[in-house]
């Protein structure tokens, strides 16, 4: 008898543990997801789809919407290289190793926002880069300006980079310390050479960290903006920006959640895309 | 061999001047006078120090009012999320309850949800009930997002917390809480701590839903961002160090728990 009651009595317990969860979640996930439905979609007089018709009428979106897809077509894959990089000399133990984690670790912690000034201390006009250049002697070049939008983009992606590639950095770290060691000497043993090795052996047993920090990353970069904003104003357009845009400047909170929509069918796009791909090529190296 | 191991080594030094010349920039530009920083080209040396520029940052309008409601809603964040988390890891860790698989998956889910998604309908609901630039407001979209990740990390913690020396406890006549506050809580503490920390950095640089949520209330990152434009590269420069310290002081004291937390807490 006290069995039973004890087993009753259990998941009322963790009922009552969790349900303030529960509804703290309801109350600010679900909620503000309906309501923003409806205020895209909803005007003082219905249905409406004027806010998307706004919105699409609008050539910034267009060039944010572009410029987004381009950011994470580029920026993606040079981080996740990098990364893996950085993780496979961490796996030599350098000398100094901790310290050179530290500094590969701190832009973990820092903001988009921070990333973009840290940045253009070093892009602006009157910025380091042009000082070593000029005293290099090979004259200097306006990195930001909006009449060059390649060197524009350039800096923006070089400093998501530098912010975002931590993150990928420890998610493969992690990844590694559960790859043995002895599948690797294995193939060392039979001759495998190191680009073999990292290729057949390694890279594979990573694939579940790898997936999972594609998935993070790429709804992350797709809600980038503040590093933009602060290397260029809004010469470079993203679509978050734009929601801050309509939002704060031209005070129109429908259009600015029918762009943030835009968003989230992006992010939900991505992560199903990326756990398809993965599923149907399972020995896809 | 030898010689790998040199390009080894050199691979890290570039990795590790990539990663952290910048940092050194942002520190020297924030610390250098206005004046020297008009001259070009800028010297890389730290050759004329001085707090000017820190000092008239700190005394535009809105910076310290803005750094106190960093802290505030930091601090606050940090203290709901846990108050709402550590019951559900704890939870989550301790008993097998029906629907424990759905409901962490769906706290996973929840990370694929925009910032933006949730900031701008929260704006009008915000403004319908009143918490509208209060630090409360924000304070709710902050332990919003930072929740799951806290239920996420306790719950990895409460798991490596022994359950037999909880049961000893109990046998021994304390009750439930008693043994959950002197056998558990001392032994989890230092996780919940890095925990806390990740809760008051996710805080601390989120600045969209904060620009969002406030409009006389901002938080740090949200003043500077919202000054931008109008303001001179020396603020700039200024409110960027004023944003990168915290970071430098939280990976610091934090180290040995990112592979946990960023990690494995995360698949």
């Amino acid at each position: 008898m006290p069995a039973r009651v004890r087993r009753r009595g259990r998941p009322s317990a963790a009922l009552l543990l969790i349900l303030p969860s529960i509804v703290f979640m309801a109350a600010l996930f679900v909620w503000p997801l309906v309501s923003g439905i409806a205020q895209a979609f909803s005007g003082p007089d219905g249905p409406t789809t004027a806010y998307v018709r706004r919105m699409a009428d609008d050539p910034y979106f267009w060039d944010a919407t572009r410029n987004t897809a381009l950011l994470i077509v580029v920026l993606i894959p040079l981080q996740f290289a990098l990364a893996v990089v950085m993780a496979l000399l961490m796996r030599e133990r350098p000398r100094l190793a901790g310290l050179h984690f530290y500094i590969w670790v701190v832009p973990l912690a820092i903001s988009d926002l921070a990333a973009g000034l840290v940045w253009l201390s070093i892009f602006t006009d009157r910025g380091y880069l042009n000082s070593v250049l000029d005293q290099l002697g090979l004259g200097t070049y306006s990195w930001l300006s909006f009449e060059h939008p390649g060197t524009m983009f350039l800096a923006v992606v070089i400093a998501e980079l530098w912010r975002a590639t931590s993150l990928v950095f420890v998610i493969v770290v992690a990844g590694l310390q559960g790859v043995p060691r002895d599948y690797d000497e294995a193939a060392e043993v039979f001759g495998a050479t190191y680009w073999q090795r990292v290729r057949h052996v390694i890279l594979p047993q990573l694939r579940p960290s790898l997936q999972v920090a594609l998935i993070l990353r790429t709804i992350l970069a797709l809600e980038a903006f503040a590093v933009a904003q602060a290397l260029t104003g809004r010469n470079f357009p993203l679509l978050v920006g734009e929601t801050y845009q309509w939002y704060y400047t031209l005070q129109n909170p429908n259009v600015a959640t029918a762009i943030a929509l835009v968003v989230l069918t992006l992010s939900i796009v991505a992560a199903v895309g990326y756990l398809r791909l993965m599923r149907r090529h399972p020995e896809a190296r | 061999m030898t010689r790998r191991r040199l390009w080894v080594q050199l691979a890290c030094i570039a990795i590790t001047l990539f990663m952290g010349l910048p940092l050194y920039l942002i520190t020297l530009a924030a610390l250098s006078s206005r004046e020297s920083l008009n001259q070009f080209p800028l010297s890389l040396l730290p050759t004329s120090l001085n707090g000017e520029t820190m000092s008239t940052f700190l005394q535009s309008t809105g910076i310290v009012g803005g750094l106190i409601n960093s802290l505030t809603i930091g601090l606050s964040t940090v203290l709901l999320s846990l108050l709402v988390g550590l019951p559900a890891g704890y939870a989550i860790a301790r008993f097998a309850f029906r629907g424990r698989d759905p409901y962490q998956v769906g706290l996973l889910l929840t990370r694929a949800l925009p910032i933006v998604v949730l900031s701008v309908p929260l704006g009008r609901i915000f403004l319908d009930t009143g918490l509208y630039d209060t630090t409360y407001g924000v304070t709710l979209l902050h332990t919003a997002l930072a929740l799951p990740t806290t239920i996420l990390i306790t719950s990895a913690i409460f798991l490596g917390v022994s359950r037999e020396q909880e049961e000893a406890a109990m046998i021994f006549g304390a009750s439930p809480f008693a043994a959950f506050a002197r056998i558990v809580v001392p032994q989890a503490l230092p996780g919940i701590a890095a925990s806390a920390m990740f809760t008051f950095v996710l805080s601390w640089n989120e600045v969209l839903g904060a620009s969002i949520l406030t409009l006389n209330r901002r938080t740090l990152p949200a003043q500077v961002l919202a000054t931008l434009a109008d303001s001179p590269l020396a603020f700039r420069f200024a409110g960027g160090l004023a944003l990168v310290v915290p970071a430098l002081i939280f990976i610091a004291v934090a180290r040995r728990y990112l592979l946990n937390m960023w990690g494995t807490t995360l698949r």
